[in-house]
């Protein structure tokens, strides 16, 4: 196999190149090994947010408190969002990054292999301190995953293990982000041009623009916040005349685009997916690029969305109105490719293609109750009710996770050398679908009916719903148990089909010209490229 | 909007009707809150207001407009799902691009969402136009309760303060709730003529809260510093009901928003009433008390507003700090009136300076000798108001 060179004498320096035992992992700097502790850690988060979300769903099985009283209530709802927000949700992304682009754009490893391992050894001890700030003395921050002031002024001192904790998150994301953009940019195999390359390097690419424009004023945001805590300044404080919806601003102005940041590389992965399950190019690849830019630039300038029972001024509404509607027509044109894509192909319905189509109905769905949600006027009535909880878990789970299970079936035989179990990945799909749409689509009829979120109670009238959506939550975290131990870990144990070098019939890329599973090193020098950049010649 | 409405209706009763067969047995039993939430509710509350109806008008046209993109996007992708795939003998077209599909499928949502917004920008620009109002209320947010201040127009002058009431908390505790109107019911309604436009100013003496009333359209954060205002006209007499829509703490849940709508001549009588009962209620802060007056007073004030985090038996829960027992309540007046008046803990303990001064001295003289605390000591409304300069 060229792609995967072995030089003369080059095994002599094997041992170091490949430690092994907790050194391999402690040491990490192969692209693969960090993108493997990446996924890991994600999955571990999701399942910790997993089980915070269904603490709140239990409470809210029937009206009046049953298992927590409201302290410990507005705890989960608070840790829930932040663990699946920055524990799972953008970790995993990182992993699927680390994994995929260096084997997508022919390159050896990522740009800073040392800087690399950083950037996830960082998240444990942050992770660590925001999953034990529920034993500090008052329990974990209750203040909403937004952090509003001044509410988290009267936080206890785990509001500044929570701050902590997200600064070191923060930190971890930029050094990713670095790490991605200068891989991208320098380090394609030559023949790679930007407008051929696959279409997840370019969503992570402008992914990690995104962050790198946004952390920054999160952080910010947080530091403002911790120094009006303990160092008397009154940024937020209006006790000493501070602003508190400066704070939201800022927090939105990182806040918009971090929900791009979140769905952009769950656009990339789908985009590989669909057409190599169509077996049909990709339809409209320029504009594809375009429309994901656009997105981007576009999310900087929406952020009052978020805002408007804030009380902005008119014309302040009618912008934020107007611009944000602007984003459902790039958003748009996405779908469009992929319906274009799939439209007289030849289809087969594979796991990760269902995944993909499972992702374009429902995260459709989110979009459109984004548009509603859009227009000032109707969100005076669903501001902070259950409708923006539906909505944007209908982009977040059934968007950015979807995407993410698609990427690991259509993937992982890739990582492990494995096949997984059709039947297994199937009922995975089905099972999650059907649950999903039982947790939260009853929750439109809630905040339509007006029940606020982050309730730990609620009256009687709501009864109903809530109960169905708790039934569902419950059966969604165990599809997702069941997705771990029966498809995750026998792939890791590499039991299974052994799978081909290109298991999937019409896949284009250059991670289907490497061996499954990819061994250790690959690319370590420039393989030659065909005129359209996806295979390796001579 | 005839046609849309019984559209609307038809799959109401479709799906309550699947809903009801499905959760026999589960439902406690409640009815509709006339004015609040209903049971299984599908839609927006009946609108008591000129904004709210036009709120839902709005959104039952988005409903359509998503409902036909819906169709024809899917009905694409499913028809090509259907008849494009291997298993059927379909066999690969080879087309990846076309300048003229992509520009179509770029214009005309730009179109739609333009429309879409110009549908929406009168609302917008009525909503913020809170000029020339019959009656000015100022709603303040407290942890975790309204006040209402009448600033401008009939009943200027009329102030109080609205709390859950305490037996739906203590439901809400037992995990026992009942009633259709659970977590709804206040002690103190506000009270608004119909007809009349009420400019609503918000504003919040601890964190930000949210007032809103989802039948007459209205929804206005009330943050802490600021003023922000809002408007509604009801067009009909009635009970109208809501919650705190921001999250503000752990008693968020239990700071429920009453508003009770009645006819010009009842509004008159009620302002009468109201004007009569404040000057009866009014403490003269220069009265000395007898020590059980005060205890028995205080005992009020501590269930309306100290109960839900000192609890009952003044033991606190959590994070708050016990005041049976407490050395500042035992021995240290002077503290003990600048954590009320200022607070402490960076606002965890929140400021009381908006009760009154007799309010005040009755509360910590209650606290003094109840539990097992038993100092015999009396503070009188004159400490207070000292203690104020």
């Amino acid at each position: 196999m060229s792609a995967v060179l072995d030089r003369p004498g080059h095994d002599a320096d094997h041992a170091h190149d490949h430690p092994h035992g907790w050194r391999r992992w402690l040491y990490a700097t192969n692209h693969k090994d960090i993108g493997t502790m990446y996924l890991l850690f994600s999955f571990a988060m999701l399942m910790l947010g997993g089980v915070l979300a269904l603490g709140i769903r239990a409470e809210l099985f029937q009206p009046g408190l049953q298992f927590v009283n409201p302290e410990l209530f507005n705890q989960l709802t608070t840790m829930h969002g932040l663990i699946m927000v920055f524990g799972a949700i953008m970790p995993a992304f990182v992993g699927f990054a680390n994994w995929m682009i260096p084997l997508q754009i022919g390159a050896a490893d990522m740009a800073f292999a040392r800087m690399n391992n950083l950037s996830f050894w960082l998240l444990i001890p942050a992770a660590l301190m925001l999953g034990g700030s529920f034993f500090m003395p008052g329990g974990a921050p209750a203040a909403g995953w937004t952090l509003y002031a001044p509410l988290t002024l009267q936080m206890g001192p785990s509001m500044d293990a929570a701050i902590f904790a997200l600064h070191i998150m923060g930190a971890s994301s930029i050094m990713g982000s670095i790490n991605i953009i200068v891989t991208i940019l320098n380090m394609r195999a030559p023949g790679m041009t930007l407008m051929k390359m696959p279409l997840f390097c370019w969503t992570w690419l402008i992914t990690a623009y995104l962050l790198i424009a946004v952390m920054p004023v999160l952080a910010g945001a947080i530091t403002m916040t911790l120094t009006d805590r303990h160092f008397g300044t009154n940024f937020f404080n209006p006790a000493g005349g501070g602003d508190p919806v400066m704070y939201q601003h800022i927090f939105w102005f990182f806040g918009h685009p971090e929900v791009y940041i979140m769905i952009l590389p769950a656009f990339g992965i789908i985009s590989a997916i669909i057409p190599a399950f169509a077996r049909k190019r990709l339809f409209g690849y320029t504009s594809m690029v375009y429309a994901t830019a656009s997105i981007a630039i576009l999310s900087f300038i929406v952020w009052a969305h978020h805002m408007y029972t804030t009380g902005m001024p008119v014309t302040g509404q009618l912008f934020f109105m107007y611009a944000t509607m602007l984003i459902a027509v790039p958003t748009g044109v996405k779908i469009f490719n992929w319906i274009a894509t799939m439209w007289r192909g030849s289809m087969t319905f594979e796991t990760p293609m269902l995944w993909s189509v499972g992702f374009i109905f429902v995260f459709t769905m989110g979009g459109f109750t984004g548009l509603i949600l859009a227009m000032a006027p109707i969100d005076i009535q669903l501001q902070d009710t259950y409708y923006v909880v539906a909505h944007f878990h209908y982009v977040l789970v059934a968007g950015s996770l979807f995407a993410m299970f698609a990427g690991y079936y259509y993937w992982a035989p890739k990582w492990t050398g494995v096949m997984y179990s059709e039947f297994r990945g199937k009922l995975h799909f089905w099972a999650s679908l059907v649950f999903f749409n039982i947790t939260f689509f009853p929750m439109h009829f809630l905040g339509l009916a007006g029940m606020p979120r982050r309730y730990a109670d609620y009256p009687m009238q709501f009864a109903d719903f809530n109960m169905i959506a708790s039934i569902g939550a419950f059966g969604f975290g165990i599809m997702q148990v069941y997705f771990f131990v029966f498809v995750v870990i026998p792939a890791m144990m590499g039991k299974g089909e052994p799978a081909a070098q290109k298991p999937w019939e019409a896949a284009e890329g250059l991670e289907w010209e490497v061996p499954s599973p990819a061994p250790f090193h690959t690319f370590e020098t420039p393989p030659k490229l065909d005129a359209t950049a996806t295979r390796v010649v001579g | 909007m005839m046609s849309m409405k019984l559209l609307s209706d038809q799959f109401s009763k479709v799906c309550i009707g699947v809903f009801a067969t499905l959760s026999t047995g589960l439902a406690q039993a409640v009815n509709d809150l006339p004015g609040g939430p209903a049971v299984r509710q599908l839609d927006l509350h009946p609108p008591a207001s000129k904004i709210a109806e036009s709120q839902q008008f709005l959104h039952n046209f988005m409903l359509i407009v998503c409902l036909v993109i819906f169709v024809a996007v899917f009905g694409v992708m499913f028809y090509s799902i259907l008849k494009h795939r291997k298993s059927v003998g379909h066999k690969s077209a080879n087309f990846h691009e076309s300048v003229g599909v992509e520009i179509a499928w770029t214009v005309i949502p730009f179109i739609i969402v333009i429309a879409m917004g110009a549908m929406a920008t009168r609302t917008v620009v009525a909503m913020k136009d809170t000029s020339n109002s019959d009656l000015t209320v100022k709603v303040t947010g407290y942890q975790w309760k309204w006040g209402y201040d009448y600033l401008k127009g009939e009943g200027e002058g009329i102030g109080f303060l609205s709390t859950l009431d305490n037996a739906h908390r203590v439901m809400s505790d037992s995990g026992k709730p009942a009633g259709d109107d659970y977590l709804l019911k206040v002690d103190n309604p506000l009270v608004v003529p119909v007809d009349k436009k009420v400019r609503i100013i918000t504003t919040a003496n601890d964190v930000i809260h949210a007032w809103m009333v989802p039948s007459l359209g209205v929804k206005q954060d009330a943050i802490p510093g600021f003023v922000r205002d809002t408007w509604f006209r009801a067009d009909k007499t009635g009970d109208f009901y809501g919650q705190c829509a921001e999250l503000c703490g752990k008693e968020h849940a239990y700071m429920p928003i009453h508003v009770r709508v009645v006819s010009q001549a009842d509004y008159a009588n009620w302002v009468q009433g109201k004007l009569k009962e404040m000057a009866a209620l009014a403490d003269d802060p220069s009265k000395v008390w007898k020590l059980e007056e005060l205890i028995a007073r205080g005992e009020t004030v501590y269930n309306a507003n100290c109960v839900a985090c000192h609890r009952p038996d003044g033991k606190s829960a959590g994070p708050i700090k016990a005041l049976d027992g407490s050395a500042v309540v035992l021995n240290d007046p002077g503290a003990q009136i600048n954590i009320l008046l200022n607070g402490a803990n960076n606002g965890a303990m929140p400021a009381w300076k908006q009760l009154s001064d007799t309010e005040i001295a009755a509360v910590i003289t209650y606290t003094k000798n109840s539990w097992t605390n038993s100092t015999g000591k009396a503070i009188q409304p004159a400490e207070i108001v000292s203690a104020r300069q």
